[in-house]
């Protein structure tokens, strides 16, 4: 067979493959995070088309902050099987035992300990000297101005003022002990691409995304599941089933479901098309303040 | 293996790579701000709806609010809204945006325009195939367009779209456009800019950007979208002859060896003959491997996997190449510079350089000028800083393979790095090779170190002392030199004011002559070390880098350092011979300690604290160390 290098989805997927290599080359001890996510999910697949016929030269490191929705940890068992990968899972143990909840502390406060905290342990627990994430420039402001190989200090701070210029394709990998690396093979994907590579490549993905009747309450003009008994309802709220599908998935309190009826990759692919909407909106983190997605980052959030 | 035809021609099948679905281009916008740039973009993402319901709102609200198109929508104003981070103060960097059409996607590096981002703008234009160049009819050239032109053909931008914009302001005149049109290329050809379409436009009106404008009859070419949907630039790469350097050697199991990379230019087949240049050794491409299956065919711009008839060990960075058409394979090379730190460069100093895969260890030997990005005229210069684009050699502590930089974008750049802080501190693109230490072999010789070192009875090793300037270095190494002469040791002082009076007499206090005194101290000092003597060294050496490029020159433990750790106040209360006076007073400039910095070194093997040790209880903790160490015993 004979392939074309001429699709954009080709040219993309070679420069990912290319950052994946260039830092397995390079670094040490590097890790892939793996959220579970459609964008986990590409990141994956690429990783396993870079090192092909060997098997992945790092483990992959899921942080479990225990409010995933439940079928995002069974599609994560499978893959996680179908594939023969490493998984390291990490949940923040201080926080465990505090009981951080999204529902009892809050989102900011919850994001920082079950999320910021627990990824900063577990890159030190494990000693990471790089670690690959699934973000995108088209994702939001801040992360358009990120490099595709970002510097991070010994305590994790990203500073957008003093990032080293990226030529070329040329890599500066070069860390003293205790600084690390951010890598971000998929920074100049769309989110279109990703849903169009996810069907050109067959790349399976939580069903989540699809749309289905799912149980809803709806507040503050978001759309949230009731995917199990933690959820606390309001007396005058009642589940109701909607057709649903979600955009982007993350611990499912904080996660706006959108009225859809895509059931199918063509059909997502047709929605976007016409959506007139960014695709972080259903994220509750995001909205918390102007600029947070940015402060998150220099604080080390992926 | 089986015998290899010498034919010169490269592989050059122009068949076009079968079309599979839109492809990418990423492309760039000069010009200064009141050239319409914003708005040029801002018409593009709107033209190709993406933008988004909240965005529309925001937009027509302030378009109203504080627009300046009475009530239009301000297109400026879209793009400079996603660009609140402009306002944040990170306006020195480079965005990137995204949009599409049926025909290809688009990433668009948006750069500031302005002299001292230079550096942003070079970052951008080394990813791009294509730069849009916006003109103001009404203005014709500037000098900003001749510098961002002259960057872009520094980088290899080849492909120019000259949009001479706010036509709708010259009544759409095509004198005027003809006029623009004809100056521009005169210019741009002297640059080889050899592809440059120019398209009259109104970003504000939408005149020659998606559609064809009916004001301008008088121009029959395409429309800025349609250039850009159109415009060839991947069969480029495909011509040309056959590099890739393997970025990964991926081993399995025993069974399997193959070599990872990205193809960087022309193509290649189950069959093709590939040369290892640093070691000429040939080879023959077995298998293309791929996650999808094995290819009977790869061109320029993908991800592969090659295994290779004979099982050789190549390593990362190798260059597997065309044989017929080999890249060089040298030590020294002539490059331009671009310097984006603010710390200077200082020749002579040693620095990473990465090139391809590999990393070596580099110095610019000889920086032969720059260049002023207004005029192109040549200047004279000792270093480059922030923004400087300069033209020099650069010596490598080994071969690498690389192609010019006009030939080959990927195999002919380079960053180089700071040893201390890591930073990337400039941006390199090969000229040529220069072979010169080809033909300056190294005398081989029979009387060597160790005979002459044993005639005197003797260990030869360096002792380097460095501190500030009045700390008493001199007078300790005087005393450390009386000791050892008494003791029948061979030895020789070299001090920093009289080098500088005869072998350094043509070198000043800049950080350029700085690191060039220590340099000539080094060589100095690493002779008469090969003479079998004991050398002393007084200097302030007030750079890491260069302290620890003298004790790279020679084996480790014939190097110690020696820290004259005296505070600088009490240096300057002392003050011998007044120069702390004058140089706080400004008559000096670039004292160390007072406008000139010191750096502490690190990994000192002695460490004298010269405010409580008088210089003669110095010398003698100097003297037991040496003797600790084994370094005075009889040889």
């Amino acid at each position: 067979m004979s392939v074309s290098p001429s699709s954009h989805l080709q040219e993309l997927e070679a420069e990912s493959i290319y950052l994946f290599r260039e830092v397995v080359a390079e670094c040490e001890r590097p890790v892939m995070l793996y959220s579970i996510g459609k964008d986990s999910s590409v990141l994956l697949h690429l990783a396993r088309k870079a090192f092909f016929p060997s098997k992945l030269p790092f483990p992959l490191l899921h942080v479990d902050t225990t409010w995933k929705f439940s079928e995002m940890i069974e599609f994560r068992g499978k893959i996680i099987k179908d594939y023969d990968l490493d998984l390291l899972v990490h949940t923040n143990p201080n926080g465990l035992k505090q009981g951080v909840s999204p529902i009892t502390h809050g989102s900011s406060l919850y994001t920082d300990v079950m999320k910021t905290e627990a990824l900063k342990q577990a890159l030190e627990k494990y000693g990471f000297d790089a670690a690959f994430g699934g973000a995108r420039r088209d994702e939001e402001a801040s992360r358009a101005k990120e490099r595709m190989l970002s510097f991070r200090t010994a305590t994790h701070h990203w500073d957008p003022k003093r990032q080293r210029p990226e030529l070329w394709n040329i890599f500066n990998t070069r860390v003293r002990k205790g600084e690390s690396l951010r890598a971000f093979p998929l920074s100049n994907w769309t989110e279109l691409d990703v849903w169009e590579y996810i069907q050109q490549e067959a790349i399976p993905v939580v069903p989540l995304y699809f749309a289905k009747e799912r149980p809803i309450v709806e507040r503050d003009g978001m759309l949230v599941m009731v995917d199990d008994q933690r959820l606390p309802l309001f007396p005058n709220e009642q589940p109701e089933m909607r057709s649903v599908r979600f955009r982007t998935l993350g611990c499912y309190p904080l996660t706006g479901a959108i009225e859809s009826t895509a059931a199918t990759l063509p059909e997502i692919i047709q929605e976007m098309a016409h959506t007139r909407t960014s695709e972080r909106q259903g994220r509750l983190i995001d909205r918390d303040a102007i600029g947070s997605m940015e402060k998150k980052k220099q604080e080390g959030y992926f | 293996m089986p015998p290899f035809k010498s034919d010169v021609t490269p592989n050059t099948e122009s068949i076009p790579p079968p079309s599979a679905g839109p492809d990418l281009l990423r492309f760039m916008t000069c010009g200064s701000v009141d050239d319409g740039k914003s708005t040029l973009i801002g018409r593009l993402l709107w033209d190709s709806k993406l933008v988004l319901d909240d965005q529309v709102a925001t937009l027509e609200t302030e378009s109203k609010r504080v627009g300046t198109q009475h009530g239009d929508i301000d297109f400026a104003l879209l793009v400079d809204g996603l660009q609140a981070e402009r306002l944040q103060g990170i306006t020195i960097d480079v965005a990137y945006r995204f949009f599409a059409t049926e025909k290809r996607r688009f990433i668009v590096a948006d750069t500031p325009g302005h002299e001292q981002y230079t550096r942003n703008m070079a970052t951008g234009a080394a990813t791009v195939d294509l730069a849009v160049m916006m003109i103001d009819a009404r203005k014709g050239l500037l000098t900003q367009t001749m510098r961002h032109s002259y960057i872009l053909s520094l980088l290899g931008v080849t492909h120019v779209v000259l949009a001479i914009n706010k036509m709708d302001l010259v009544d759409y005149s095509g004198v005027q456009f003809d006029d623009i049109k004809t100056q521009y290329e005169a210019f741009s050809r002297s640059l080889g800019l050899h592809d440059v379409v120019a398209i009259p436009v109104s970003a504000l009106k939408g005149d020659n950007i998606l559609d064809r404008s009916v004001k301008t009859p008088w121009y029959h070419g395409p429309t800025l979208m349609g250039q850009l949907e159109t415009v060839a630039i991947h069969q480029d790469l495909t011509t040309k002859p056959f590099r890739m350097p393997v970025q990964w050697v991926n081993r399995p199991h025993l069974d399997f060896r193959g070599f990872s990379g990205t193809i960087v230019s022309g193509r290649i087949r189950p069959g093709d003959h590939v040369v290892v240049p640093s070691s000429g050794q040939m080879n023959i491409v077995e298998r293309i491997v791929t996650f999808d299956g094995e290819l009977d065919s790869a061109a320029a711009g993908q991800a592969v996997t090659l295994t290779l008839q004979d099982e050789v060990d190549i390593s990362r960075g190798e260059l597997l190449s065309d044989p017929r058409v080999r890249p060089a394979t040298a030590d020294q090379f002539e490059a331009k510079l671009i310097w984006m730190h603010e710390e200077p460069l200082l020749p002579g100093r040693p620095y990473f350089i990465k090139m391809g895969f590999q990393t070596r260890t580099a110095q610019v030997s000889a920086l032969k000028y720059k260049v002023n990005v207004n005029t192109l005229e040549h200047l004279a210069t000792k270093t480059l800083e922030l923004n400087d684009i300069g033209i020099c050699n650069l010596s490598l502590d080994a071969p690498v393979s690389f192609d010019p930089y006009q030939e080959n974008r990927r195999t002919g750049s380079f960053i180089l790095i700071d040893r201390f802080t890591n930073e990337t501190i400039a941006a390199g693109m090969i000229d040529f090779a220069l072979r010169r230490a080809d033909n300056i072999h190294w005398q081989s010789v029979t009387i060597h170190k160790a005979a002459r070192a044993k005639l005197k009875g003797q260990m030869p090793f360096i002792l380097w002392f460095t501190g500030l300037s009045g700390s008493g270095k001199s007078s300790i190494a005087n005393l450390v030199e009386k000791k050892l002469h008494s003791q029948g040791r061979h030895t020789y002082l070299l001090d920093g004011d009289n080098v500088r009076h005869g072998l350094n007499r043509d070198l000043g206090f800049t950080d350029a002559d700085r690191v060039e005194n220590i340099r000539r101290v080094s060589e100095t000092a690493k002779l008469m070390l090969d003479a079998g003597m004991i050398v002393l060294v007084s200097f302030i050496s007030p750079f890491q880098s260069e302290r620890e490029m003298a004790r790279r020159m020679v084996e480790d433990e014939e190097f110690l350092e020696v820290f004259i750790d005296t505070p600088l106040e009490e240096c300057e209360r002392r003050d011998v011979k007044g120069l702390y006076k004058k140089a706080r007073a400004g008559h000096i400039k670039n004292f160390t300690g007072i406008d000139s910095p010191y750096e502490r070194p690190e990994g000192a093997e002695v460490i004298i604290h010269g405010a409580d040790e008088t210089p003669e209880q110095a010398a003698l903790i100097i003297v037991q160390e040496l003797n600790r160490r084994g370094l005075l015993s009889i040889n």
